[in-house]
């Protein structure tokens, strides 16, 4: 039976109804900014943005675009909720983790607005699933005030070799410092374990850098514990952003490619960390 | 009491491990009820399982090609004794090539079931391998404890879906809920249901099929009832789960008979094996 028949009755009450016909390609890049158990949805008739946050220093953003759906239609001009995330991948994964070739789960979100549970249909085989999930009072979310204009420093990096050095990273260390210089050693990536640093230097005419846009020398620090949550990004991705902006704080963009070769987008915001002693070169 | 029996086909020897390594997956012990003509691996209803209890049934000539037993009398001909399957399961792993299996009933500081598993070698003299089983032999006073459950007077009888989708769902709805409601009509329709204050969960399967039972009670006072009825029982999940994950390969069909709020019983028939598992319905 096809998912529209279901709710054909209910259907122009609905604020928001958002429908996929493979569910990885939601779940796969919310597994990514798994990092709490909360999330706040934002739909806007550009798409939604799901942001987790972590103790006022770091902000995860995954945007899916209105065209990644089969079908994405939004009664207001913006709806927003919080959700329990680990419930919501439960539920998107309800017939199971990993993904059995040539067998996707087909998925229909709806929303009916403040105070309704979220809906979730899933098929897949024949077999239908429905899920209400409550939302909750959504909270504000922490605006990092990171725009282009105020960006020092961006390199753009193919993502295999960042993979490889933050899976070799010493993560005794309690901060990972990244420079960005126009000149040597141009973009590097330390760590003050307790083996002693560790630097991780990047060329900036090597062929995994596409892109090096660096005007001035700058050193910050950002807690290990804040990034490493990151790495789940990183490893989807086929090719990542970084740049660091006037106070030091750091953005890093995602190019994640989904089961259908669709590009979205994974966004962290970061603090530096301002328990800084004397920064070692 | 004696107990000897010996096996020599390969087959044998892997069918009877995967029946071993089900009983292990359900139960960390059980009794194991030998007669001259089958073995029963059984677990009754106490609280300490949760009420969950078991039959497991199979001839032995399916298995055995020398199976020798006196029981603990003439009148009573049979054997039981309480042993860990896991302990079994592990046994009889290194016997997946061996060229017999010896099975007998010994008394070393204990009563235990030895194993003589007796491997290919090089040499003219082959290796044998023993593992010796403690085992608990069950008095005969005791033994109405495991007497075999009869088929309860269902309300619905119903084919469940293929076990590994109804597995991933449940493990699933584990994560968000301990319990679980399992219902189902006569029109091949099952739902499988959970409610937290978080969120609820509903998964529809169709055409399933209702099994006949041909003249049996329970299907007399069922026929005048609407066919989309659905009969329920709300289990404690990871029983459900421990079920639906005991089975290695999956097995042709797959009974569930439901007494309206009261309990659950699966008969699964595999390869003449056949295991029956209750789930009582959570207080």
């Amino acid at each position: 039976m096809p998912l529209s028949t279901q709710l054909e009755a209910g259907e122009e009450q609905y604020v928001l109804i958002a429908s996929l016909d493979n569910a990885r390609n939601l779940s796969n890049i919310l597994k990514a900014i798994q990092f709490k158990d909360h999330a706040t949805f934002l739909a806007t008739s550009n798409g939604i943005k799901v942001t987790v946050e972590d103790s006022k220093c770091l902000q995860a953003n995954a945007f899916i675009q209105a065209e990644i759906f089969q079908e994405f239609s939004i009664q207001e001009d913006s709806v927003m909720f919080r959700v329990n995330l680990a419930v919501l991948l439960d539920c998107l994964t309800i017939f199971g983790g990993s993904a059995v070739p040539g067998v996707t789960t087909a998925l229909k979100m709806c929303y009916n607005g403040y105070g309704y549970p979220l809906t979730l249909i899933l098929e897949e085989g024949g077999v239908v699933t429905v899920c209400k999930i409550n939302t909750q009072e959504p909270e504000e979310t922490l605006d990092f005030d990171f725009c282009s204009t105020n960006v020092i420093n961006k390199v753009i990096l193919q993502s295999d070799s960042l993979r490889e050095a933050f899976s070799e990273l010493d993560m005794t260390s309690e901060v990972l410092q990244i420079t960005m210089s126009p000149d040597k050693p141009y973009f590097r990536l330390s760590t003050f374990g307790n083996s002693g640093s560790a630097h991780c230097d990047y060329p900036k005419d090597s062929d995994m850098m596409e892109v090096f846009q660096c005007t001035q020398t700058q050193t910050n620090r950002y807690k290990m514990s804040l990034l490493k949550p990151s790495t789940k990004a990183l490893s989807l991705s086929c090719k990542v952003s970084i740049r660091t902006d006037s106070r030091g704080f750091l953005s890093l963009q995602y190019m994640v490619r989904n089961d259908d070769g669709q590009i979205c987008f994974i966004e962290y915001f970061c603090c530096p960390d301002e328990e800084v002693g004397e920064q070692e070169q | 009491m004696r107990f000897r029996a010996k096996m020599i086909d390969i087959g044998c020897f892997n069918h009877f491990t995967r029946v071993v390594n089900t009983i292990s997956k359900l139960t960390k012990t059980c009794t194991l009820r030998l007669t001259t003509d089958k073995l029963y691996f059984i677990l009754s209803d106490k609280v300490a399982n949760g009420g969950v209890s078991m039959w497991c049934e199979l001839s032995q000539g399916n298995f055995f090609d020398e199976f020798q037993l006196e029981g603990v009398s003439t009148e009573h001909n049979e054997i039981y004794m309480d042993l860990a399957a896991e302990n079994l399961f592990r046994a009889l792993k290194t016997a997946h090539n061996a060229k017999s299996l010896k099975i007998k009933l010994t008394n070393k500081h204990c009563p235990c079931i030895t194993l003589a598993v007796e491997l290919p070698s090089l040499s003219r003299v082959s290796r044998v391998v023993t593992h010796d089983i403690p085992v608990g032999v069950i008095p005969k006073k005791l033994w109405n404890d495991f007497k075999e459950p009869s088929v309860p007077d269902f309300d619905v009888s119903i084919y469940l879906p293929p076990l590994k989708t109804m597995k991933n769902v449940v493990e699933r709805m584990k994560n968000l809920s301990n319990f679980l409601v399992l219902e189902a009509n006569l029109n091949g329709e099952m739902n499988l249901k959970i409610e937290t204050d978080l969120v609820s969960v509903t998964t529809h399967f169709k055409d399933l099929g209702n099994p006949s039972w041909g003249d049996n009670g329970s299907q007399d006072s069922t026929q005048d009832r609407d066919p989309e009825t659905m009969m329920d029982v709300k289990v404690d999940i990871r029983k459900l789960l421990q079920f639906l994950a005991c089975q290695q390969v999956n097995p042709s069909k797959v009974i569930c008979n439901i007494v309206n709020k009261r309990i659950v019983h699966f008969i699964l028939l595999h390869e003449d094996v056949s295991l029956q598992y209750f789930i009582p319905a959570h207080a």
